[in-house]
């Protein structure tokens, strides 16, 4: 019941504990639990940021859905109208080919007429000069009488 | 009742068990028992928690780590709410008040003839194993405390400062030597209310378990496992009064009036 140096030996070994939990028991738990609950929080920010990305990239990706069908949309019209264009085009391309192709031929048809119509001419003109001469049963001067001959040709 | 040499009488058994193993004569013996079992108490909770805390990781927890944690945060918690200032010996302080106190009374709940009976195995006639009923190791702590408290009222208010707390309060500084008287008194029962209060539980708890030991043999288990039981709520309630109450004193040497 006494007091005695127990006392000072019982607070020598309290001041080392103290010292020694101070100094090497303290600080590497408080640390610890410290950075977990940094890890933590930072885990849980992460997270709930994660979630808020994955919604905008979901409503990013409704909104490419969304432009690339309608891009699809237009193209397809755009070429539908293109078709339809073309169509047009080479109709119209073949019709004027076809009246050009006719007119062509009706010029050359008109062409080989006339030159028939000419040959035709001179030759009744060399027929109707032979006649005449074989009716006159003498030579005319071809030459005197071309001017007449001619005028008969023009009148053919 | 088996500790000792040849039959005893209850009031023999009950003063053998009381007696520490002593050294030496008037103030310089000392308690070998007490001075052992306390640091070797210490040791433990150094060793323990030094375990922990070299291996401590952010990461998933062993249990040893999580156990001290659990202390560590537990006392932080304690420290934080009853203490406002900056000062890291505080908390570690109260740390190992807390686990060594807590020590100190668990060995309450060891059979009371236990070790002694294996000490006089070994030719050592006097053990007591309870550092805490042994009034050298409440008052190294309770005076440990009131050091503190000075160093740190000195040190955080200045020579003056002290000074004017002590002569000025709480009835101004007319009546200095009011004051004076009032503070050596609060000053003594801090410390002593401190060490007695742990020590007189644990005395009387201990002798409890000895009286206890003196009854049949058939009665023993009914009584000493009900007041077991009910002294594991005992010795961490001391031990954490012991703790909140050392706060609180260091928390108002802080403190600037």
């Amino acid at each position: 019941m006494n007091i005695n140096a127990t006392l000072i030996g019982q607070m020598i070994t309290f001041g080392l504990l103290v010292w020694f939990t101070m100094n090497f028991v303290w600080p590497p738990l408080i640390k610890a639990m410290q950075d977990r609950q940094k890890r933590i929080a930072e885990g849980l920010a992460s997270a709930e940021r994660g979630v808020h990305e994955q919604e905008l990239a979901r409503a990013r990706a409704a909104e490419m859905l969304k432009d690339a069908k309608q891009q699809a949309a237009e193209i397809i019209a755009q070429a539908q109208r293109r078709a339809v264009e073309l169509v047009e085009q080479s109709k119209t391309e073949a019709r004027a080919e076809g009246e050009r192709q006719l007119h062509a031929a009706r010029a050359e048809i008109e062409l080989e007429v006339n030159r028939a119509r000419e040959h035709l001419r001179t030759e009744v003109a060399g027929i109707a000069v032979a006649g005449a001469s074989k009716i006159l049963k003498r030579e005319i001067d071809a030459k005197a009488n071309a001017q007449l001959l001619d005028d008969l040709v023009s009148q053919l | 009742m088996s500790a000792g040499a040849g039959p005893q009488t209850a009031s023999e058994y009950i003063v053998h068990h009381l007696t520490p193993l002593s050294v030496g004569h008037g103030f310089w013996s000392v308690h070998l028992d007490t001075l052992l079992f306390g640091g070797g108490l210490g040791a433990l909770f150094a060793w323990l928690f030094y375990k922990a805390a070299a291996n401590a990781t952010s990461d998933v927890p062993g249990p040893l780590q999580n156990f001290c944690e659990i202390l560590v945060e537990f006392v932080d918690g304690q420290v934080k709410d009853s203490f406002h200032g900056h000062n890291p010996l505080i908390a570690p302080l109260a740390l190992t008040i807390f686990v060594w106190v807590w020590l100190w009374n668990f060995m309450d709940l060891i059979p009371v003839d236990l070790l002694p009976a294996l000490a006089s195995v070994f030719g050592v006639h006097y053990l007591r194993v309870v550092p805490s009923t042994d009034l050298n190791s409440t008052f190294a702590l309770s005076i440990s405390v009131l050091f503190l408290v000075y160093y740190y009222s000195i040190k955080v208010k200045g020579g003056s400062g002290f000074a004017h707390e002590v002569l000025g309060h709480p009835f101004g500084i007319k009546a200095a030597p009011a004051n004076l008287l009032l503070r050596i008194v609060e000053d003594l029962a801090k410390p002593i209310s401190l060490a007695l209060r742990l020590f007189g539980n644990m005395y009387a708890g201990e002798l409890i378990f000895i009286l206890i030991a003196l009854l049949p043999w058939w009665v023993q288990p009914l009584l000493s496992w009900p007041w077991a039981v009910f002294h594991i709520l005992v010795i961490t309630l001391q031990a954490f009064i012991f703790m909140t109450l050392t706060i609180v004193y260091l928390s108002m040497a802080h403190e600037d009036h």
